[in-house]
């Protein structure tokens, strides 16, 4: 039997709004994840993905708030909440967040090698320069990375090698588990496929034992978990094997989103695609009940007042009353999802508060094409 | 509009100018001595009776009453001269920075050659070419003679919010080159400008103080810088009559910190990022921070008009 | 053809001169029929912006010709510009700062009224808020953007597109930041919508899956030149550049089915009568 190597249960965490509210952002969610394993969140906006990646790395931050929930990695366990001590050593060593948009917050005026240096010498005062940059040097050779990076400036890089570097520094530790938040959104494809190959062969060097990969992005997530969670408004509503859950969806949200995401494949060009009727709900007052069942077509009555049955293990389950009802049974797709634009994203009666307000992540798309995009604004090409 | 939060250093601020206001606007009816009347010797000490309460100046008139007096003048002279200043630098900059090309070239030829002009000599030419000494016209004066900061300010901030988006999107609309200019680049502009005009009334009031140090400010009034060109012509310091010059010198310092106070607390209020401790965790009501100009950095006064020396605010966190 | 609606030859575009002159756009020419969904396909740095910003009139052009209905547009001035309008619009990227936030979507929407007459004015803007799902106007009218998702900002910039009944609209990673679940919802409205309109829509996008799912034909650029284009079906599964080859790739997949006897390889594809262009119909053309 592998390993457990996180056995992370019922954590809940909330937003504390200026008028004393509480936003639940993850709400009593438990991740298993195996030695050597890679499991991929999915999410769209609000999910609450982000937030789940700042709770398992040990870096929330007010107005973010880990109310309770336990965390276990290699045995050593630790009580999550208000008044809980976390040992400063857990946070870059045992478990090591890299976190979204990082490649763009490098000081521009640092060398890469001075970063590195910072780096370790956070965690450990004593170490000297030459150490750091050993140590950092040996671990681009072993991932066939050219040395001289070390030496850069970070626009001297491109993006695809910054993100690379990112991820080495935020590693260089050994931690146990990384988790890494959108570590590709902003990475042309090329440049994700270089950054997957890297991370499972740090997985294979065990460089680290366990990666925990966020994104909206679900073909990435194909590619590179071996396990996948789909979050809905701050709970998991599906977790499976890669392959299982892509192919075969039992929770009628993952259904549906799996089968509005667009990929280069001869059926797309058949077939029509439909959406997902409603919107994400207001985390300040969510649904009773199952979170998804205004939006699920598929519902019952039970639905509304009960929260859906744990349907599978720890590691394999979803929780849903049809997919209790229905084993076995592939999701009536026509019953789940809507091919009107109206029913998509349906104005309400209140003004909906603008994501932002909810949370300080970027859930949801993180603007994949954004670099793309912003290419000629002021008359200048973009790297 | 989003609602915004004020911050504490925006109210402190906000207390102090209101302060120097009432000082300037109410002190006149409080204080009912007329600041030209003689009513005691030359330099008396401050005694208990109101005129008499911060002693009197080279002239036997009250201290006090021209010190509110002054300071009304003040107060006027910065206002009206900081409104022309803005309004000729908004303008130019606006048009400069959105519309490029040559327009641009011949505005920003037209700034630069007017900020290299060393202001007094234009002040003193103006003023003997005009034939007016009156406060008013030395407003106007300064407010002609300090627009190229402006300018310079506003145009690069035209420039870049004409990169945005909701630009192109207004051309392709059908937008007027004058509805884009006040609908879409003007909005965005306004926090920057608010902050920048407090900055330019700040200026002007301290570049009147220096004029009138110089014996060039206005005759039949009397302003805070008179009021110090009189102590310093007659010796104040020597004799030791203090309460001559402090008083002038302590208002002026004042409503200057209190603007300039105002100044960076408006930037953080408007750019709440800036914001330090627990104020930085606060977002404005509607969510996302207000519709800021791309430099998030306060503007900063080079040297406003030439003559005064204005310091250069705290640093307010410069680029994001 | 003469029933092209936008024909481009040798295209380009220069930053700069001299050393430090950057090519952005370099010899590009293609043509878009009527009712065609054409995906421009690239990644950062391709061009695929600068040349969408230059068939929309935003951007001078270096050099080349562009042509509209027959019409020579590589240099109008502004009041050729406010014509070329009424028929080419575009819905850009990024919905929050592309929306002027001072603005509700009624005094956005109401430039584009002005340039209608009053009447045309407001019944396009009716029709033209329920094709993006807004039946009843009253519901969004009144709101400021940040009042509204991203995706429905998003939606009311098309609708403020789609009020000019455009030729031709350019729609430059209009999805990119908008969730899965509602992209598609997006996609169909756009290419429902180009037979009801008679619209043809110039889709630029750095996700082939979208480019995949909506395209009649493909145009590929990379580093400022169009390396390949032909019909979707040719370029997406039987990518004959280089670099299209390495792009599709490195795609990651969802459904790992790429056999041969996946179905949509035969030759009934639903694509519109013969594209006129650059190239034949059924071959496609490598640059």
């Amino acid at each position: 039997m592998t390993n457990r190597l996180l056995n992370a249960e019922n954590l809940r965490a909330a937003y504390r709004t200026p008028d004393g509210k509480q936003v639940f952002a993850v709400d009593d969610i438990s991740v298993y994840i195996n030695e050597g394993e890679v499991l991929g969140v999915a999410g769209e906006s609000g999910s609450g993905k982000s937030t789940l990646g700042a709770i398992l790395s040990l870096t929330t931050r007010p107005p973010l708030y880990v109310e309770s929930g336990t965390l276990e990695i290699d045995g050593k366990r630790q009580e999550l909440g208000e008044r809980s001590k976390i040992p400063r050593t857990w946070r870059g060593s045992v478990v090591s967040l890299l976190p979204q948009g990082a490649m763009n917050s490098i000081s521009p005026t640092q060398r890469v090698r001075d970063l590195v240096f910072d780096v370790m010498r956070a965690h450990d005062r004593s170490i000297k320069r030459d150490e750091a940059l050993d140590r950092a040097r040996d671990r681009l050779k072993s991932l066939d990375l050219p040395v001289r990076v070390l030496d850069s400036y970070p626009h001297q890089l491109s993006g695809g090698m910054k993100q690379r570097t990112v991820t080495i520094i935020s590693t260089l530790l050994n931690p146990r588990l990384l988790i890494a938040d959108e570590p590709t959104s902003a990475l042309d494809v090329s440049s994700q496929k270089a950054l997957i190959d890297m991370l499972l062969q740090m997985l294979e060097q065990k460089i680290m034992s366990g990666v925990v990969f966020i994104t909206h992005d679900l073909p990435v997530l194909r590619t590179v978990s071996d396990r996948i969670a789909i979050m809905y408004a701050g709970k998991i509503v599906e977790v499976g094997d890669a392959e299982e859950i892509t192919e075969r969806p039992r929770h009628p949200y993952a259904a549906a989103l799996l089968s509005a995401v667009l990929v280069p494949e001869p059926r797309y060009r058949e077939m029509r695609v439909f959406g997902i009727p409603g919107s994400p709900p207001n985390l300040l007052n969510p649904p009773s009940g199952c979170r998804f069942h205004p939006r699920c077509g598929v519902s019952y009555p039970e639905c509304e007042t009960e929260a859906p049955p744990h349907v599978g293990d720890e590691l394999r389950f979803s929780k849903c009353f049809w997919a209790k009802k229905h084993p076995g049974e592939s999701v009536p797709l026509k019953a789940v999802t809507s091919d009107r634009l109206e029913e998509a994203d349906p104005i309400g009666h209140d003004p909906r508060p603008a994501e932002s307000e909810q949370h300080d992540d970027m859930d949801g798309p993180a603007p994949a094409g954004r670099a793309e995009g912003r290419e000629v604004s002021t008359g200048g090409v973009s790297a | 509009m989003k609602s915004i939060n004020l911050t504490p250093r925006f109210w402190f601020a906000a207390v102090l100018v209101l302060l120097t206001l009432f000082i300037g606007l109410i002190g006149p009816f409080i204080v009912r001595t007329d600041p030209d009347t003689v009513i005691g010797g030359l330099y008396d000490r401050p005694s208990g009776s109101l005129p008499l309460l911060l002693g009197t100046d080279n002239e036997g008139q009250s201290v006090l009453a021209n010190l509110v007096y002054g300071t009304r003048t003040s107060l006027l002279v910065g206002l009206v001269a900081g409104l022309i200043a803005s309004a000729i630098g908004l303008v130019l900059g606006l048009i400069a920075g959105y519309q490029g090309g040559w327009l641009d070239d011949v505005i920003s030829g037209l700034t630069n050659v007017a900020l290299a002009i060393p202001s007094i000599v234009l002040v003193i030419l103006l003023g003997i070419a005009l034939n007016d000494r009156s406060s008013l016209a030395l407003a106007f004066i300064i407010g002609i003679t300090s627009w190229p900061w402006m300018a310079r300010a506003v145009r690069a901030q035209s420039t870049s919010i004409r990169a945005r988006e909701h630009i192109d999107v207004a051309r392709l609309s059908g937008a007027s080159w004058a509805s884009i200019l006040t609908r879409d680049v003007l909005p965005y502009l306004l926090s920057y400008v608010v902050m920048a005009f407090v900055l330019q009334v700040s200026g002007a009031i301290l570049a009147e103080a220096a004029l009138s140090l110089l014996g060039l400010g206005p005759s039949g009034t009397t302003s805070l810088g008179v009021m110090l060109y009189w102590a310093l012509q007659w010796g104040s310091i020597r004799t030791g009559a203090i309460w001559a010059f402090l008083p002038p010198t302590v208002m002026l310092t004042l409503i200057a910190f209190s603007l300039l106070l105002l100044q960076s607390s408006l930037d953080e209020v408007f750019n709440p990022r800036l914001r330090r401790g627990k104020l930085a965790k606060r977002k404005t009501k509607g969510g996302q921070a207000l519709p800021g100009p791309v430099a998030t950095q306060a503007p900063t006064p080079i040297g406003t008009s030439g003559i005064a020396d204005n310091p250069v605010p705290a640093s307010t966190g410069g680029t994001r | 053809m003469s029933d092209d609606v936008l024909v481009a030859t040798g295209v380009s575009k220069t930053f700069g001169h001299g050393k430090n002159a950057v090519e952005a756009v370099k010899d590009v020419s293609f043509a878009l029929a009527e009712n065609e969904v054409v995906t421009v396909v690239g990644e950062s740095g391709s061009g695929k912006s600068t040349l969408a910003r230059m068939v929309l009139g935003l951007m001078p052009i270096t050099s080349g010709t562009l042509t509209f209905r027959g019409n020579d547009v590589s240099k109008m001035n502004a009041r050729g510009r406010t014509e070329y309008w009424k028929d080419v619009q575009a819905v850009f990227q990024d919905p929050f700062s592309a929306f002027n936030q001072f603005f509700t979507v009624r005094r956005l929407l109401a430039r584009s009224s002005r340039l209608l007459d009053d009447k045309v004015g407001a019944e396009r803007l009716e029709e033209a808020l329920g094709h993006v799902g807004f039946p009843n106007p009253a519901d969004v009218l009144d709101r400021f953007p940040h009042e509204l998702s991203g995706g429905q900002r998003q939606r009311v910039m098309i609708a403020r597109a789609l009020m000019m009944r455009p030729k031709l609209l350019v729609a430059d990673e209009a999805t990119s930041m908008l969730d899965a679940s509602l992209r598609v919802n997006v996609l169909n409205v756009l290419t429902d919508l180009r037979k009801e309109l008679g619209m043809t829509v110039l889709f630029i996008t750095h996700d082939i899956g979208q480019a995949c799912y909506v395209a009649d034909r493909v145009l590929v650029m990379e580093n400022g030149v169009m390396v390949e284009q032909g019909r979707a079906e040719d370029v997406i599964f039987n990518p004959q550049h280089e670099y299209t080859r390495r792009l599709l790739a490195d795609v990651p997949k969802l459904h790992e089915s790429m056999n041969d006897d996946s179905p949509s390889r035969a030759a009934a594809s639903p694509v519109p009568a013969a594209p006129a262009g650059a190239s034949p119909a059924g071959a496609h053309v490598e640059f």
